[in-house]
């Protein structure tokens, strides 16, 4: 999308430059780009998420150079890192919660983008993209998590490895080719430690890919409303949206500094201080926290290979979302009953990560005693996960496609820069 | 106001990782109420209490605890239990090239292939009881006493557990726990039967600067120690946060004062 | 679009102000953040703590070399024969490309006289770091590297060939007569 009169090369160096490699001029294609004057506070995530993969690009790099891989070794070297390098004790903190850190903006990012319909045309490949780079990210985040060679390293390696094994026929091939071996050891470490390095690289094109798909189109905005006007309707990115993009990255940061210098184990468990040994399963062995809806997903079906299809099923719906929203509404701001699902549909995934991190025989709350054994009796997290489960599948499935259909939706602005001073006139 | 949702969901989603990080942590056995200087965003070990630890540890727990990842020097880094404005080269301090001459490590092998020993340098990391798992297995009655390195941090609520744990022994279990032989009960510990027998008992090690040594006085003494052991940057790591902290505010504040002067003369 | 912002009527200079102050903070926050990034490829504190290796030299036969290890380098410790020692000191070190008399290649023992039997030095050829051969090689019957041709004679001087200076002695102190603390 295009509006505003391109670079204007001034100097003569600028001209001849422009001439043979164009970078300036992509750099201001960039940066001075028509973006709508209304985006809000939800809309800085994009750029938080970008400095956030650089600062694990970046923080990566310098813990390769001090791990590793190797089973005798691995654990001793992330103590080695965290005791002895200079500013080991920074690094490698900083690297673990910015993990966690990239999982929760990624996840306000997604809802954000289903709430404003940011997937609808024409932006269905920005949001195809933008799920490929989560499940790289769910990968890489993983295979991470398997470095420090600790409990549930090794055990989260074992479970999520043996996913594969269920499915028929190939399954024990595949988990035989994942290890190297005949179970989670040396080879898979060497081999974890490998993509885990590589994939970032990975995100990062894919990122660029996004970003281009995103400068087709142009930014959805809040009231899903399409530009009309360049003139009228947007701001040039710069400085605008960096200015404001940069206060939020700053606050971000302030959170993420509050996890690694004050609470560094918060979001860690405590089993995987323990050396990996394969002879001792911990007692409850529980994903990071931005898998467990998944894995309470995983664990709400009976049946091993149906359990895994249900699992990797929540994902690839994401990639058919664009088609299974039938309405021509691109914003819930309009759309009265898509709204009251939608926030059913957060606090779906909400319980669904919350039953993942508990046991599913624990009780979301007891209702009398088991007659038989005398313990409490009640609704646990299994049949909890399973109806939210249910909801969140029915939300895509159901939800979305026969809501387009019925639902009518609310008066919209007719252009961007109407909603704007609709709304400062509303408050003045 | 939108601010407002966005902060209040941001607060909410980092409540919610915290929340369901240690969800699990909660099995196992009864804690008891414990407090460390060492809690909170402002806290720091209490040198005392640390340096009494590490008289607990040698005395009362390193006959069957290994620490292997704490090296002799780190007593006397910056943080640490001994350590000496004076000498911020811990190599070089006195306390720490006594404490070293407490122990004898081996090396080699030397010019004939044997192994030797040898008086241990600040250089040294603290010298395991046993050989190896299987040794310590063997002379514990099939137990494994685990490494002291990062055990206040490889366990849920790490402090307030070993504190439990070390003053919770009960020579009679109650009805209906039955205890096997050459086991102990101990309600803090899940299941309620230790292998290991009750390690503290009064005046069992004497304090040097006079204070009395009570069951819970070392416990917490030596989980101070152990809590030292396992984060022993935290001091570094909190105080540097402060001022990372006090920046990033700082920053925040320019940033959205350059925002609102960027987006004065523009509605939106 | 960004001249409106500058041109605009409200007090420029005061928002040039905090634009500047911005920048600033940022550039300064980027500049403190790139420490500890550049810092963590400095030896670290285990390696630090090792950089001092003892060496028990009753243990060197007359005529016998040992090459030690200190901070991972190699570092010849030569128990020299009396003819080695007349040999170094029948030498006018005035004529020397690097002169130096045989005793400022030693260093006092604890009772501060020179043990001249003892010889300790970095194994590495000051032209360009190759480890020379020892035991008598070369033409002064020191030692000879053989990457470019530098003849070291029995104190380790350098006389013949590319190397500009004698072989570096490490940093060491006698603990007692037969004990040495490199580093």
């Amino acid at each position: 999308m295009s509006g505003y009169p391109g670079y204007d090369p001034k100097s003569g160096f600028e001209k001849w430059l422009d001439a043979r490699l164009p970078i300036v001029r992509l750099g201001y294609d960039t940066f001075i780009f028509p973006t709508p004057r209304n985006l809000n506070y939800w809309w800085t995530f994009g750029g938080i998420l970008a400095v956030l993969l650089m600062s694990q690009i970046i923080s990566g790099i310098i813990l390769a150079m001090h791990y590793v891989p190797h089973v005798s070794m691995a654990y001793d070297s992330v103590q080695h890192i965290n005791r002895d390098v200079n500013f080991g004790w920074l690094l490698q903190p900083l690297h673990a919660n910015g993990a966690s850190m990239m999982f929760l903006a990624v996840y306000i990012h997604m809802f954000r983008g289903i709430y404003y319909g940011s997937y609808k045309s024409p932006r269905e490949v920005l949001w195809i993209v933008g799920v490929v780079i989560y499940l790289l990210m769910m990968a890489t985040g993983f295979m991470g998590y398997v470095l420090p060679w600790g409990q549930m390293s090794f055990w989260g390696a074992t479970v999520i490895t043996n996913l594969f094994s269920a499915i028929p026929l190939v399954g024990d091939a595949i988990t035989g080719w994942l290890w190297g071996g005949f179970s989670v050891d040396n080879p898979t470490l060497n081999r974890f430690f490998s993509l885990h390095f590589v994939l970032p690289f990975a995100i990062l094109g894919m990122v660029i890919l996004h970003v281009w798909a995103l400068h087709v189109p142009g930014n959805n905005n809040p009231t899903g409303v399409s530009v009309k006007n360049v003139d009228k309707d947007t701001l040039p990115f710069h400085p605008y949206y960096t200015v404001k993009d940069g206060f939020a990255i700053i606050v971000f940061l302030m959170v993420l500094s509050a996890f690694v210098f004050f609470a560094p184990d918060a979001l860690n468990h405590p089993d995987n201080y323990i050396r990996a040994n394969p002879v001792v399963t911990p007692a409850h062995i529980v994903p990071e926290w931005y898998y467990l809806p998944f894995y309470a997903m995983l664990r709400a079906v009976p049946d091993k290979l149906g359990g895994v299809i249900v699992m990797f099923g929540a994902i690839g719906l994401l990639f058919a979302l664009p088609w299974l929203d039938t309405s021509k509404v691109r914003s819930m701001r309009y759309r009265r009953l898509a709204k009251l699902f939608f926030m059913i549909f957060v606090l779906a995934c909400l319980g669904l990560g919350w039953a993942g991190a508990k046991a599913p025989t624990d009780l979301v709350f007891a209702a009398g005693t088991d007659t038989a054994t005398g313990d409490p009796s009640g609704f646990n997290f299994l049949w909890m996960a399973r109806i939210l489960t249910l909801y969140y599948y029915a939300f895509f499935l159901v939800i979305l496609p026969l809501l387009g259909l019925i639902e009518k939706p609310e008066a919209r602005p007719d252009s961007i820069e109407k909603s704007v001073l609709e709304s400062n006139a509303g408050e003045a | 106001m939108r601010l407002f949702t966005l902060t209040a969901t941001l607060i909410a989603a980092a409540g919610l990782c915290l929340g369901t990080g240690p969800a699990t942590a909660s099995e196992g056995g009864e804690l008891k109420a414990s407090h460390f200087s060492f809690e909170g965003v402002y806290g720091t070990y209490d040198k005392a209490a640390a340096q009494r630890g590490f008289q607990v540890y040698q005395e009362a727990c390193s006959f069957c605890h290994s620490m292997s990842l704490v090296a002799i020097r780190n007593l006397g880094d910056p943080g640490a239990p001994f350590y000496d404005e004076e000498h911020p080269n811990p190599n070089e301090s006195p306390v720490i090239k006594a404490i070293a001459a407490m122990f004898t490590v081996t090396d080699g092998p030397d010019i004939e292939g044997d192994m030797f020993e040898r008086p241990a340098r600040p250089s040294d990391y603290f010298p395991a009881p046993f050989a190896n798992d299987q040794a310590a297995r063997a002379s514990n009655g099939g137990a494994l006493p685990p490494d002291f390195s990062m055990l206040v941090r490889a366990r849920a609520h790490g402090p307030q557990y070993i504190y439990s744990l070390l003053t919770s022994y009960a020579d009679e279990a109650p009805e209906g726990v039955e205890i096997r032989d050459g086991m102990n009960y101990n309600p803090a510990f899940k299941g309620g039967m230790i292998g290991m027998p009750p390690p503290l008992f009064e005046e069992q090690v004497e304090y040097s600067d006079g204070t009395h040594a009570s069951v819970e006085q070392m416990a917490h003494d030596v989980v101070t120690f152990m809590a030292w052991a396992a984060d022993p940057k935290m001091e570094v790591r909190k105080r540097m946060g402060w001022m990372v902290m006090i920046y990033l505010l700082i920053f925040a504040l320019l940033m959205y004062g350059s925002y609102k002067a960027v987006w004065r003369d523009v509605e939106h | 679009m960004a001249e409106t912002v500058s041109t605009s009527a409200q007090d420029p200079s005061r928002r040039d102000f905090i634009y500047i102050a911005t920048g600033a903070a940022g550039a300064a926050g980027a500049a403190l953040f790139a420490w500890p990034l550049v810092d963590q490829m400095n030896p670290a504190a285990d390696t630090k703590a090792l950089s001092t290796t003892e060496v028990d030299l009753s243990d060197i036969s007359e005529g016998q070399q040992i090459i030690a290890k200190w901070q991972g380098k190699p570092v010849f410790i030569r128990h020299r024969t009396q003819g080695e020692i007349d040999a170094a000191r029948g030498v006018d070190a005035s004529g020397l490309k690097d002169p130096q008399s045989d005793e400022d290649r030693l260093v006092p023992n604890q009772d501060g006289k020179y043990e001249p039997k003892y010889l300790i030095m970095l194994a590495s050829c000051t032209h360009l770091g190759c480890v020379p051969l020892g035991d008598g090689a070369g033409d002064y019957e020191g030692w000879f590297c053989p990457c470019h041709g530098s003849h070291y004679d029995t104190a380790g001087r350098i006389r013949k060939g590319p190397a500009p200076k004698n072989l570096f002695l490490p940093p060491y102190q006698y603990l007692s007569d037969t004990l040495i603390k490199i580093g």
